[in-house]
């Protein structure tokens, strides 16, 4: 086997697009205990597919729009007495029941959404790299002008209130990443393998580091592993490759939380 | 202009009317204390204040640019979110190591600088946000019970910073204290608040006033003897309790 094949070179970009937006994003979707986000906006893009298919519109733009107005909702409802774990789980449920159903209205088109579910990050072409990678840098981009503000109003609001920051600014422009980085990447790597990037590698980075920049760059290192790790993997055994990068990911956040409990101990 | 104004504020929070127009002022350089039992309404007021709270009725004018340091009356920090004390200083805006060490050793938690802020005892971590506030170098500074937790020492060495920060700066505070002692001998005007606002004026004018009296009953006559003795220094030879004084 050689890395020079084409197509996974091409998985391997597009899984490291992926994860250079979604490892920092998830940082925040941790800290902010909102591990059902991704879940929630995974599930709201599948009702974007449904959509986009039944209005004959393209696809990136069923899901954002979806994945947007489920984000706005969200942060609307939260501030009025519904504890967030809560509305993301109704919403992640129901979005993907009524995804279901609307599709089974859609009988001309022959819809098979588990390839959304899973995708197939060896299909990817190379106008799908170009559109992940963009998705990714400006994501980046956002995070980074906003790194501070996002970062004290995740600490508290009311210290983010005090220094003229509002959150529910900052709330809305996570929102809004997230949104976008499930409609970059949903039809090439699916929304499992999405809101497992979300979460594992922030996950697994929290037992090393000591400040939020510092997770967020180790986030980003032990996703790429996952990624490389997991596409070596699934080729040695032939194994389906989204599932196989999320099994690593999840090995690693395993021996992470080992190292972290054997340090602890020597100390 | 004043630094902040409150006009004729109303609030209602889970159906219960928590502010009564309200209204009150905050000037340069002066130091304002609101007093008043659990559930007066204090915190709400100050979450008014730095925006955290939008009024139904009535409005809150800040001063253009103003700068607020505010010390909230409990802050939890996510377990999942790594923080040392040393980048905490730094949110939202960087702040040199040399400004920040400074602000904690003044704050008596230099060697803290590298720890987790979650591992802190109570005492330790409000010292971390003391310092904290006092770093930004703020206009008006706003401190919700913020001595709660502290021994002695560290609260007699926060109000004596303040005195400094305010000499030095002439920045302004806005606190919420259930320190009746230190409040009656360090606030230019004290506010008693019960939803609305009872009475407010100069320490003196508020201790004796009946509203007050009927909130706090008459156990606040030793802090109003220890008001005098500490403000005045009007020593004439009683041997009275000096501790906030000595600690200063």
């Amino acid at each position: 086997m050689s890395l020079l094949d084409d197509f996974i070179v091409r998985a391997v970009l597009a899984g490291l697009g992926l994860v250079i937006a979604a490892a920092p994003l998830g940082c925040f979707v941790v800290w902010r205990r909102m591990a059902y986000f991704g879940d929630a906006t995974a599930h709201a893009a599948l009702l974007g597919v449904a959509l986009a298919l039944t209005f004959n519109i393209s696809i990136f733009a069923g899901v954002l729009s979806v994945a947007l107005i489920m984000a706005v909702t969200v942060s609307a409802l939260a501030g009025r007495g519904f504890a967030m774990d809560t509305l993301l789980g109704v919403m992640a449920h129901s979005s993907l029941a009524f995804g279901l159903v609307a599709v089974s209205f859609v009988p001309s088109v022959r819809v098979d959404l588990m390839a959304y579910l899973f995708g197939d990050i060896l299909a990817v072409g190379r106008s799908d790299l170009v559109v992940i990678w963009l998705g990714a840098l400006m994501v980046v981009g956002l995070l980074y002008w906003r790194w501070s503000a996002l970062l004290t109003a995740t600490l508290n609001p009311d210290l983010a209130y005090a220094s003229g920051i509002s959150p529910k600014r900052e709330q809305i422009i996570l929102s809004l990443a997230l949104a976008l980085v499930v409609a970059v990447a949903i039809k090439v790597v699916g929304t499992l393998l999405i809101a497992a990037m979300l979460l594992i590698p922030a996950a697994s980075a929290r037992a090393f580091a000591r400040t939020p920049e510092r997770m967020a760059v180790i986030a980003m290192v032990i996703g790429m592993l996952s990624i490389l790790g997991g596409i070596q993997s699934a080729f040695t055994f032939d194994t389906p490759t989204g599932p196989t990068i999320v099994c690593v990911g999840a090995l690693l956040f395993v021996v992470a939380n080992l190292v972290r409990l054997v340090r602890g101990q020597a100390k | 202009m004043s630094l902040v104004s409150v006009d004729n504020v109303s609030l209602s929070l889970g159906g219960r009317q928590v502010l009564d127009q309200v209204s009150l002022h905050i000037d340069t350089g002066e130091i304002v204390t609101i007093v008043g039992p659990n559930g007066s309404g204090k915190s709400t007021l100050l979450r008014v204040i730095i925006g955290a709270l939008t009024p139904q009725t009535g409005q809150v004018t800040r001063q253009k640019g103003l700068k607020i340091g505010y010390v909230p009356q409990k802050l939890h920090i996510d377990p999942t979110l790594p923080l040392t004390v040393r980048r905490f200083l730094s949110l939202p805006k960087r702040v040199s190591d040399a400004a920040a060490h400074a602000a904690l050793e003044d704050a008596g938690a230099g060697h803290l600088c590298q720890h987790q802020m979650t591992s802190l005892s109570g005492g330790q971590f409000q010292r971390v946000l003391l310092a904290r506030a006092l770093l930004m170098e703020p206009d008006l500074l706003i401190l919700d019970e913020a001595t709660q937790g502290l021994d002695q020492p560290g609260s007699a060495d926060f109000y004596s910073q303040i005195e400094t920060l305010r000499h030095k700066k002439g920045c302004a505070v806005l606190m919420v204290s259930h320190e009746l002692h230190v409040v009656m001998a360090a606030s230019d005007r004290v506010i008693c608040l019960n939803g609305h606002v009872c009475c407010h004026g100069a320490p003196e004018h508020v201790a004796s006033a009946p509203e007050y009296r009927a909130l706090f009953g008459t156990g606040t006559h030793g802090a109003l003897a220890l008001y005098r003795h500490e403000h005045h220094h009007d020593h004439d030879g009683c041997d009275h309790d000096h501790s906030y004084e000595e600690n200063a």
